[in-house]
């Protein structure tokens, strides 16, 4: 009885000094890990995730603040990119991705401020001042920067049509959530 | 394939070919029926996009006057082909209509409102494409937007390019056919097979191969007559009967049953000296060289349980399946309308689609024969492992994807699933596994362009970082430069003051030094 | 008529072979069916009794836990497993056990082996074959309690209300009739230093036979019919004779060789085969869909591995019978074996590498 106490309590030590040993021994660089997850961030800084830019992301990740699913303009392939590197799994159906949305500038309402064009990360909108500017769809990223900047309302998102060649299948529902219904 | 392989495979299922199905092949009566031709309906809406690749750039204006096989649109790009019409009439819109694709999305279009004519453009007279040069036969192919008839529609005339490149020495003529329910090919080749021939002969010209081989499968011996009697003058062209087994009509498994080789998995067949077309193609090869005449109408199979009249039938591109189905006559309303075979077709969302030129048929089939149930458990009963001609793990790959794990499904060969239906025809718990592995790969696919798109964002977002950068950087030298221009300005002016300070008080001798400074 | 409307994109391909699980698990049972009602024939009302019991309580906790899911318990149950499941086990039984066995066993399998794993495709372990393990280890006396044959209609054969006595109440007064299986009985004859050539040359060794009436539960009485069922199954494309063959090839190999060096410590290959479960394992136990690797190279090694364990144990385990005891071993592999072992892909060699092309070409 004894003998059995005393070998598993010596089992449970030494399993415990072997996990913390190896917890301190693999234990990855903070900085490094920020460096690559920064990395893979669209790195427009356009703070929607509310820190500081992509690097303060980056952090907040590292550090367990924010979850995989912190930026919204990085959409599911970031996030799944993101909960590879941190070791982490997302259930992504719960994300409620309602596909890209671009900007777009009302004719109509555009006075041509310039205000907006300064705000964009990727340089997305062409313009001069008493001109009514205008969104280039190839480099927008969605990130909705300027919507807030303009002061006639003019800047609405709108999602990107599906096309023929954009479309794809959705995920079959599953087995289980067919039995359940 | 080293002893070990073969003693592997030896053990895993006996000598012979193991791969595929052998699904229920349900081709007659429609293919015993004589082929028809559909009575011209009054409006071809001709896609744009028939074809891998871009779509064509139109060339005509609504309210123009086209003839039967004018050209509508241009090839765009390295991978497109030209679109031409299919009947004489009058060009009444350059608008959408629906794909045939499940999705139900749209497509551009061409819509020519006939005139009953059905005129063909006067074409300058055939020349003898034995006389052509290589690269001139090609030419005329892709003039003619001729496509891969069976189903991948790859311009034929760039695969002949790929082949000029790659030295080819077989080619392999697809008869296969082997989806249940379809016999277009098989009519093709009982009721055309000297002007298959033809353009086989125009082929093996125009890529240098020696020969040809027919692969068709033994489930059709009318055709593998007509087409041996055919060939029977041309030492080079030989018919070789094939087992019939699903997907005998895969590029890659009809040329490992002709020649025993496998073809690497990121290689062709032209790599190994092989070109594969369509007996289709060498049909539309022989009517584009020998009359002059562009693709613009293709045999489809009408079948099904729910068609009063299966057959095939001549129909023009652009005709809609309505049209050929009030020709056909429904006995019900189908429980699956299809394009194309049982197995890889795709489901029509109605019935307002056009026939595109690889449309190879239009099923309406009842919900018998569609067989489908509600999806159960997997119980890993592997008889999808079984039946996968490729080799893959559906019940693992779809267990990731289930997860939401599509790098664990492409590290299982996602990338290698030819999407061949095999494994969701036999599985008894009736998963919709093909759809896991459509839903997988076009994920992967609208991650990739994300995945471009972030990057190219982030570009320019450096980019722009670097300006601004710059930008400040140069105000602040300007401001800077500006700083010292005007410090020596004052320096020099505070110079100067003092200079005429000290001349003032040096008195009289200042006239005399001021026209120094 | 042609106001036809898809109401959401279904995927290729558009037919079925036709094939469903219920049919699966009904043929299976149907193969099972001869052996079956020959073992009711021998063993009489008893046997019948705890056949039903057994699966009518395998049903009741497949029901219990889809209902405590919230999910609608008759559509799960019209699969077949879980009648299936309760039959397996019922032939691994003593024919004239206490009902209480087969419902403690019947639970046991399809709520704890089955449904706690995730249902159906999620065990890991054999569920009929966890259910006889726990029993046997749980309840010894009357798991290895047989009676010798009584064949129905034969005199003093229980009638069908002396057979629910039986099978309610324990069988006081039939102890008369209390025999051993042949394994059991080579056993405990080696255990008490009587080696096997004296044991079967006496005359109350149990009787060896094809058909015949040997003693055992429901499943071990008639190798002949159980591997007529089985080749059935084979026929019917259920299973392929790659486990059925690779597992007995396990059992009979070393015993092969192991009578060959001592025929008094080892029994032959003939009667390891044709006695136990032996038959039972190779045809429907190792060939368990759920439990069985996917490639048939995976199901060679693991049968294999059953087989060979099965003789292990017979021979130097403390239990008579090593059937349950391998496959559930083996069972626990089976995620090794599917990591290892997977089919060659097209293009591929088996480690997934593309083939080279051939010199010339290259
Ligand atoms: S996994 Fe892909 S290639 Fe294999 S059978 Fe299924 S669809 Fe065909
Ligand atoms: S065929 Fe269906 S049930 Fe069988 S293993 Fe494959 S996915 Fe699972």
């Amino acid at each position: 009885m004894i003998a059995a106490i005393l070998s598993l309590s010596l089992l449970g030590l030494i399993l415990g000094f072997g996990l913390g040993f190896a917890a301190k021994k693999f234990a990855v660089e903070t900085d490094a890990r920020v460096a690559e997850l920064e990395a893979l961030m669209p790195g427009t800084n356009c703070g929607q995730c509310g820190f500081p830019g992509c690097s303060g992301a980056a952090a907040a990740l590292a550090d367990g603040k924010a979850s995989p699913t912190v930026c919204p303009p990085g959409g599911k392939a970031l996030i799944q990119a993101l909960a590879a590197k941190l070791g982490v799994s997302v259930d992504l159906s719960g994300v409620a991705d309602e596909g890209p949305k671009i900007a777009a500038i009302e004719e109509e309402i555009c006075i041509g401020c310039c205000r907006c064009l300064k705000d964009c990360p990727t340089d997305a909108i062409v313009g001069a001042a008493k001109q009514i500017h205008a969104v280039m769809r190839e480099a927008c990223t969605g990130c909705e920067a300027c919507v807030d900047r303009c002061p006639t309302g003019a800047i609405t998102m709108d999602p990107v049509p599906i096309t023929l060649q954009h479309w794809v299948w959705p995920k079959p529902l599953s087995e289980g959530a067919k039995a359940w219904a | 394939m080293g002893l070990m392989e073969k003693i592997f495979a030896l053990l895993e299922h006996g000598p012979g070919e193991h791969w595929g199905v052998h699904p229920d092949d349900r081709k007659r009566p429609a293919a015993d029926a004589p082929l028809r031709v559909l009575p011209l309906p009054e409006r071809l809406h001709v896609p744009l996009q028939q074809h891998i690749g871009a779509a064509a750039r139109p060339i005509v204006l609504v309210g123009q006057k086209v003839l039967k096989g004018q050209l509508l649109a241009e090839a765009q790009g390295a991978t497109s082909a030209n679109i031409h019409a299919s009947t004489s009439g009058t060009i009444t819109a350059i608008g959408e209509i629906t794909a045939p694709h499940p999705s139900g999305l749209p497509c551009a279009a061409i819509t020519i409102t006939a005139d009953g004519e059905d005129r063909w453009i006067d074409s300058e007279p055939a020349v003898d494409p034995f006389s052509l040069a290589p690269k001139d036969t090609a030419a005329r192919i892709a003039a003619a937007g001729v496509v891969g008839l069976g189903g991948a529609t790859f311009p034929s005339a760039l695969k002949l390019g790929l082949g000029l490149r790659a030295k080819i020495h077989t080619l392999i003529l697809n008869g296969g056919e082997c989806e249940p329910y379809l016999s277009c090919d098989d009519r093709l080749m009982r009721d055309f097979a000297a002007e298959i021939i033809d353009g086989i002969r125009i082929m093996l010209h125009a890529t240098g191969a020696q020969k040809a081989q027919i692969g068709i499968e033994d489930n059709k011996p009318e055709a593998i007559a007509a087409m041996t009697a055919a060939a029977r003058k041309f030492a080079e062209i030989s018919v070789c009967p094939v087992a019939a087994r699903y997907p005998m009509g895969s590029e890659k498994h009809l040329f490992s049953a002709l020649t025993g080789q496998e073809v690497p998995a990121d290689g062709r067949t032209t790599d190994l000296g092989v070109l594969v077309h369509n007996v289709g193609t060498a049909w539309a090869v022989h009517e584009a060289l020998r009359h002059n005449r562009p693709l613009v109408e293709r045999i489809v199979t009408l079948n099904g349980g729910a068609i009063a009249f299966p057959g095939n039938i001549r129909v023009p591109v652009g005709a809609l399946v309505e049209d050929v189905l009030a020709y056909a006559s429904l006995k019900e309303v189908p429980a699956r309308l299809v394009m194309g075979g049982p197995m890889m077709g795709s489901l029509l969302p109605h019935t307002r689609v056009p026939v595109v030129k690889g449309s190879s048929g239009i099923l309406a089939l009842t919900a018998a024969e569609a067989a489908a149930y509600d999806p159960g458990p997997c119980i890993r009963c592997s008889s999808c492992v079984r039946a996968c001609p490729v080799g893959l793990l559906p019940l693992e790959m779809s267990a990731h994807i289930a997860a939401s794990d599509l790098n664990g499904a492409v590290d299982l060969g996602l990338k290698d699933c030819i999407a061949c239906g095999c494994c969701s025809f036999v599985c008894p718990s009736h998963i919709p596994l093909v759809h896991y592995f459509n839903h997988a790969k076009g994920e992967l696919a609208a991650q990739g362009r994300t995945q471009l798109r972030n990057d190219a964002a982030k570009r320019l977002a450096a980019a722009r970082a670097e300006r601004i950068e710059r930008d400040t950087r140069e105000k602040a030298e300007a401001a800077a430069r500006r700083k010292a221009e005007r410090m020596a300005q004052k320096a020099a002016e505070k110079a100067a003051a003092e200079a005429a300070a000290a001349q003032e008080a040096a008195g009289t001798a200042a006239e005399s030094s001021e026209v120094t400074t | 008529m042609t106001g036809f409307v898809a109401t959401a994109p279904l995927a290729s391909p558009h037919a079925h072979s036709g094939g469903r699980v219920t049919w699966v698990m009904g043929k299976v049972m149907l193969a099972l069916a001869p052996a079956t009602l020959y073992g009711f024939w021998l063993y009489g009302w008893p046997a019948i009794h705890l056949w039903v019991i057994t699966i009518l309580f395998s049903l009741l906790g497949e029901a219990f836990c889809v209902r405590l899911m919230g999910r609608r318990a008759i559509p799960v149950l019209m699969d077949g497993s879980a009648a299936l499941t309760g039959w397996l086990l019922a032939l691994s039984l003593p024919p004239w056990a206490p009902w209480w066995l087969g419902a403690v066993g019947g639970l046991f399998a399809t709520v704890i082996a089955k449904q706690v794993f995730g249902g159906l495709g999620q065990n890991l372990f054999n569920p009929a074959m966890v259910a006889r393990v726990a029993l046997l280890i749980s309840f010894p006396v009357p798991m290895t309690q047989m009676v010798a044959a009584l064949p129905l209609g034969s005199v003093g054969a229980p009638d069908f209300v002396q057979g629910l006595r039986i099978t309610l109440a324990g069988m006081p007064n039939y102890d008369a009739v209390a025999s051993a299986s042949l394994l059991g009985h080579a056993k405990t004859e080696l255990s008490r230093g009587i080696d096997l050539v004296q044991t079967f040359a006496s005359a109350n060794a149990p009787a060896l036979s094809f058909i015949g009436a040997r003693t055992g539960s429901l499943g071990e009485t008639s190798a002949l019919l159980i591997a007529a069922g089985g080749i059935a199954l084979i026929f019917l494309r259920i299973i392929t004779w790659h486990i059925p063959v690779a597992m007995l090839l396990g059992i009979a190999l070393p015993a092969l060789i192991g009578h060959a060096i001592d025929p008094a410590r080892y029994l032959g290959a003939g009667t390891h085969l044709l006695s136990g479960a032996a038959m039972l394992g190779a045809f429907f136990i190792a060939t368990d869909y759920v439990t069985s690797p996917n490639t048939r190279l995976g199901q060679l090694v693991f049968a294999f591995g059953c087989g060979f364990l099965t003789w292990v144990i017979r021979t130097y385990g403390g239990y008579p019978e090593g059937v349950a005891f391998a496959v559930l071993l083996m069972n626990a592999l089976t995620p090794a074996i599917d990591r290892l072992i997977k089919p060659r892909i097209y293009g591929r060699d088996r480690k997934g590498k593309p083939m080279e092309l051939p010199e010339e070409k290259a």
